[in-house]
């Protein structure tokens, strides 16, 4: 399967790293819940349901040579939210980073907007590696020199000093969503970014925190009469007034902004018709999209539901021309997960943050999973369960599922292909879908923007993938 | 939902039972919904309609009230306080929640494993 360069060649993916512990308890806050490259992929950032922000920063060494260009080194790590209490609402605001997105470097700092249910910050990172000495008042290390001791003038210079990471908050956008929060995406102008919850989408201009304007909004006048939400909303690489939003009913609109100032009635509807005599209870549900993305190029978008991957062209709303099968086989299936999900449902009420309730928020047929194109956007990826992810040629030519285990944890060890068993005679290693571990999933992975370079978030570790040279 | 032509995947076998997997064949999802409605029948109409959509939109909501538990603990002077465990889930009106019931605050101090 090509990735980026190679003609008909198959790809291999090797083990490069994992971070994270192989615990076998593992504490809530240590769920990851985003990972993004930077534009240059030099930088990775993973956020937790802790609301902390790790950042990895490619080895500069390693970096030129083909075999290791996958070592990532902690770069910085910082507190991002903090959980909070609204008491007006009587609401409780999770910590967790629902998403990380990075802006395009301008300057020698790193800037990233991190987002939680209700707020938005964005954050510089920046690089100290000299600090100024020889004061005339101060000795070195801070202590005042005693005025009549001072006989001479100096100049303070600058000293190398080890290299320090530091991490500041420099904007917070609060109070714009009643709802949560669930995108936030830069805008190629560079100055503005949207952030989309699961009624509204709002604009913001990057250094302006205490306005922002609504583009879009969904919510009915009564409320009895939702019947459909938000899920995902990112703007264009290249056109900076055009974005669009995806909705729990499986459409996508795309929105123009020199259309008009509020952007409720789309440009272009994408949605497929389904088939009449295929709808079923679990049609609604598992046509939910929970991510789109445009391709690199602009000129495509993909949308992940339940159970596949579509890909759009911009220019023809009436169905994708691509779908891929993400695991087809979970269709014989929808019963218990759903089954399980409705249990949940019913015996706990939201305040219980007991096992229960964690397992409710982490539902199956409720999960989001995420897709992401390759730098070239020849290739797409996305999560599935018992740790494994897919990885589909575009044109349909070759698909590939593989699986982020501590068994393969080696350097530079080859991922094997993988196969699901739907039912019937299972070959040797093949896994049954009765033995898929539904409570290991990969919902977040990312590609590196220029190379073959994944990096894929299990529950609570960080696999690390290149290709083989 | 989504066209045949455009799958890419190559089908998966379906198993050898061929006779009573032959329906399951035509349309797993359609055998999957009798089974939910058999166990549930009174399954409402709209499955991702109003009520999930409202629940979506709650997550998070916690129900305290001062004046609630000031009546509560008024009217609750002589008898036993109820236990959280058997209502499983009511904070309001006669139950009186105690620091037990309400969630843990976390502490987020604790750098995060992925930079250990």
């Amino acid at each position: 399967m090509a990735g980026a360069g190679d003609g008909d060649d198959e790809v291999q993916w090797c083990f490069s790293q994992v971070k994270g512990a192989f615990d076998d308890d593992i504490a809530e806050a240590d769920i990851i819940s985003t990972v993004e490259f930077s534009h240059s992929g030099e930088l990775l950032a993973t956020g937790d349901k802790g609301g902390r922000v790790v950042i990895f920063q490619q080895d500069p060494e390693s970096k030129s040579q083909p075999l290791c260009r996958g070592q990532y080194n902690v770069y910085s790590t910082f507190q991002s939210h903090e959980p909070e209490f609204d008491y007006l609402k009587s609401l409780e605001i999770e910590e967790k980073i629902n998403k990380i997105r990075w802006l395009p470097q301008k300057n020698a700092a790193q800037f990233l907007l991190s987002t939680n249910d209700k707020t938005i910050k964005l954050w510089k990172i920046s690089e100290r590696d000299k600090r100024p000495e020889g004061y005339n008042l101060k000795e070195d290390d801070g202590r005042y020199r005693d005025p009549s001791s001072v006989t001479a003038l100096r100049v303070p210079v600058f000293q190398p000093m080890d290299l320090m990471v530091e991490a500041s908050p420099r904007r917070v956008f609060a109070n714009a969503h009643t709802y949560h929060i669930n995108s936030i995406s830069v805008n190629s102008d560079n100055e503005t970014y949207l952030s989309a919850d699961d009624l509204r989408i709002n604009l913001w201009h990057l250094e302006i925190t205490d306005r922002s304007f609504n583009i879009v909004d969904i919510k009915p006048a009564n409320m009895e009469e939702l019947t459909e939400v938000i899920t995902a909303a990112e703007f264009h690489p290249h056109q900076c007034n055009t974005f669009v939003y995806s909705s729990s009913k499986g459409t996508i609109r795309l929105c123009d902004m020199r259309a008009s100032a509020l952007c409720d009635q789309h440009s272009k509807l994408f949605e497929e018709q389904e088939d009449p005599s295929r709808r079923s209870f679990f049609s609604e549900i598992i046509s939910s999209i929970s991510d789109v993305k445009f391709s690199h190029s602009g000129r495509y978008m993909m949308t992940r539901d339940y159970l596949s991957v579509k890909i759009w062209d911009l220019n023809m709303e009436s169905r994708p021309v691509e779908t891929y099968q993400v695991h087809e086989y979970l269709r014989s299936k929808l019963c218990s997960l759903y089954e399980n999900d409705c249990i949940l449902m019913r015996c706990v009420h939201e305040y219980l943050r007991s096992k229960l309730c964690s397992l409710y928020e982490n539902d199956c047929i409720f999960d989001k999973f995420e897709c992401c194109w390759s730098g070239d956007d020849s290739v797409v990826m996305t999560g599935s369960y018992n740790n494994f992810f897919r990885m589909f040629e575009r044109g349909g030519r070759q698909d590939v599922t593989l699986e982020a285990s501590r068994e393969v944890s080696q350097p530079l060890m080859v991922l094997k292909p993988r196969r699901v068993c739907a039912g019937g005679k299972r070959r040797k290693d093949e896994v049954g879908v009765d033995s898929l571990d539904f409570s290991r999933k990969i919902l977040h992975t990312t590609w590196h923007p220029h190379d073959n370079i994944i990096a894929v978030a299990t529950t609570n570790n960080l696999y690390i993938f290149q290709d083989k040279c | 939902m989504s066209s045949e032509n455009q799958e890419s995947e190559a089908p998966l076998e379906f198993g050898e039972e061929k006779q009573d997997s032959q329906e399951k064949d035509a349309n797993p999802v359609k055998s999957e919904e009798a089974k939910l409605k058999a166990k549930y029948p009174n399954l409402g109409q709209k499955p991702g309609g109003s009520d999930f959509l409202m629940k979506r939109l709650q997550k998070g909501q916690k129900y305290f009230d001062s004046g609630d538990y000031n009546m509560a603990k008024a009217k609750m002077k002589s008898k036993q306080l109820p236990v959280a465990g058997q209502e499983k889930g009511l904070v309001t009106g006669d139950h009186i929640p105690t620091p037990q019931d309400l969630p843990q605050r976390k502490s987020s101090l604790v750098t995060s494993k992925l930079a250990g």
